[in-house]
């Protein structure tokens, strides 16, 4: 039996605390394992963060972490014992990956992804596969084909996206870490409307092999946990040099975690203007500008900075993103995995067949919005124009990096919105993403963590540093984390 | 810029490969026209003489050692083909 005084008091631990637990005998991992499970039976009828539970893998994987925990075979890591979920476009060997397309419905893939190698040697306990936006693409989890997730702090509305399912469960207290990708803010976006931390890692820090492509160029794996120290232990497991990615930058990495406790005194901390943008909840207004005092409390010299390019990164990304998924998602040609088209007259019409049944609207704008834009007689006025404004907003960010160690933003304009409130309006989803969007663009790392709440939801707050920056902004957002305790608040589910 | 036309949806639709119904294609194009609308205000950015970025971290291109390494199971990629023969996987005729 366990020694918490209360049920919630575990859901809400964060991994490090579990670890202690489990290093103090008070608990095993198998324990811990039984609970998730227990709590996701009760909480998936109203959450539907899961697509794939795997109850007898993570109990086989939380036997074994028990032993290591014990001094059996290796030493221990940061999540040995600790149950986690990945997001369902991680390729997981023997279970479903599904990227919550119709298209992917029933792929067993045969292999494990980079990022999911690593977490099993580390002795992760996976319960199962995130809930998502249709291979990535959303900003609300509202285009899976498997149903919309739900808020866990108002189930009327959406936990953001695209990675609403690892968001919604950390947040909800159904695993004590969550992974995600980023390729527009797919990480923070949900972290922030979810009220965790969720970090893009500067790009080429984790292994992209077995994620399933969306925007080669602007694609991320990274963390989403209930603290910051969780957040640098997690990047710590899954940051690798892998040469079954080329893009994948060489190692040895520092330890993510060498200065959260160093403190921001003397740190030189910029806010772009442009980040708080014409459409900005006033809510979330103030929650950042009591953050911005926070900070100058801290001692950190807190400077007013212009990036003009900023209004353009949208476009450039929307350009950008939907090119490269136009080319990654051709693979999916009813052929080799998925839906496929078995009584077409020809090769050709079955693979018409297969991907118009097989992806959903969006997905299916993004194809043809990129296929335009790479298009003869369109490349060079789209894409070609968008690859040379995202070297100026490349340029802006490394000038504004040497007047500052990292810049400070809202996540996200608005707080969880209703579900069903945007769907009509493509462009105005977009708009989600409007502060997260520039970081992609230019392979920077970034993190959002719980920054204040507005009307009972919990509101973002971005800290952006320079590429292989990725420790300065965890010394920041610590500093800030053990300021202000909004990590602490949970949703009462 | 001008909006799409009927037969620009259908150009798309042939080179990436996705069949659209009627109603589906007539959406695709207003939607398509709106968002493109949305990004004529690049053009006003000055790029005279600017590289563009594939990628951001400026990695050269890596080789591998040209070492042998096992494949994937045969037969565990083949159970995901919706149409396998034996050892291949079956496709429609390609030629009519």
């Amino acid at each position: 039996m366990t020694t918490w005084s209360t049920d919630s008091e575990l859901y809400f631990a964060t991994a490090r605390e579990l670890r202690t637990r489990f290093d103090n005998r008070e608990l095993s991992s198998v324990e811990a394992t039984r609970a998730m499970l227990d709590r996701i039976e009760s909480l998936e009828p109203d959450l539907n963060s899961f697509i794939t539970v795997t109850p007898e893998r993570a109990i086989k994987q939380a036997r074994l972490a028990d032993q290591r925990l014990r001094g059996a075979g290796q030493e221990p890591t940061a999540l040995t014992g600790v149950p986690v979920m990945v997001k369902d476009n991680f390729s997981t060997e023997g279970v479903e990956t599904t990227a919550a397309s119709k298209i992917l419905k029933g792929y067993i893939p045969p292999y494990d992804g980079t990022a999911v190698q690593l977490l099993k040697e580390a002795g992760a306990v996976i319960l199962g596969k995130g809930n998502l936006d249709e291979f990535a693409m959303g900003s609300s989890n509202e285009n899976s084909a498997y149903g919309p997730v739900h808020n866990p702090w108002d189930t009327d509305r959406v936990p953001g996206g695209s990675s609403g399912g690892p968001g919604a469960a950390v947040a909800a207290g159904e695993c004590f870490v969550g992974f995600g990708s980023d390729t527009g803010g797919s990480i923070r976006q949900p972290a922030a409307l979810c009220g965790v931390v969720g970090m893009k890692p500067t790009y080429g820090l984790v292994s992209r092999y077995g994620l399933l492509a969306f925007g080669s160029s602007l694609d991320q794996i990274g963390p989403m946990t209930r603290s910051v120290a969780d957040c640098a232990d997690a990047l710590n497991v899954i940051s690798s040099h892998d040469h079954r990615d080329s893009t994948s930058v060489p190692a040895p990495f520092a330890d993510f975690g060498q200065d959260l406790e160093s403190g921001i005194s003397g740190m030189n901390i910029g806010v772009p203007k442009e980040y708080l943008v014409d459409g900005i909840e006033p809510g979330v207004r103030s929650a950042f500008e009591a953050s911005l005092k926070t900070l100058e409390d801290l001692g950190a010299n807190v400077t007013e900075t212009s990036l003009p390019l900023t209004d353009h990164a949208l476009a450039v990304y929307y350009i950008i993103a939907p090119s490269e998924a136009s080319a990654n998602l051709s693979r999916y040609d009813g052929v080799k995995y998925g839906l496929g088209s078995t009584d077409s007259r020809t090769s050709a019409e079955a693979t018409e067949t297969a991907r118009g049944k097989g992806f959903g609207e969006e997905v299916k704008r993004r194809i043809f919005l990129g296929t335009y834009a790479l298009s003869a007689g369109y490349y060079d006025a789209y894409y070609k124009k968008a690859q040379r404004v995202r070297t100026l907003i490349r340029r802006e960010f490394t000038d504004a990096f040497l007047k500052f160690d990292v810049l400070v933003t809202p996540t996200s304009p608005s707080v969880a919105f209703k579900i069903g409130d945007k769907m009509d309006d493509p462009f105005k989803m977009y708009m989600n993403d409007v502060c997260t969007i520039p970081v992609n663009i230019a392979g920077l790392p970034s993190i959002s963590i719980p920054g204040g709440m507005s009307e009972g939801l919990p509101v973002g707050l971005q800290f952006i540093g320079p590429q292989f920056g990725d420790t300065a902004v965890i010394q920041a957002a610590a500093a800030y984390e053990r300021a202000t305790g909004w990590h602490l608040e949970h949703p009462l589910i | 810029m001008d909006p799409l036309t009927p037969e620009d949806v259908e150009h798309i639709a042939q080179l990436a490969y996705i069949k659209l119904s009627d109603e589906e294609s007539e959406k695709m194009r207003i939607q398509l026209t709106n968002i493109l609308g949305q990004f004529q205000a690049l053009a006003a950015v000055d790029t005279e003489g600017v590289e563009p970025t594939g990628h951001t971290t400026d990695a050269n291109t890596v080789m591998r050692r040209d070492e042998p390494h096992p494949p994937l199971d045969r037969e565990l990629v083949l159970q995901n083909a919706p149409d396998s023969d034996g050892e291949f996987v079956r496709v429609r005729p390609v030629l009519e």
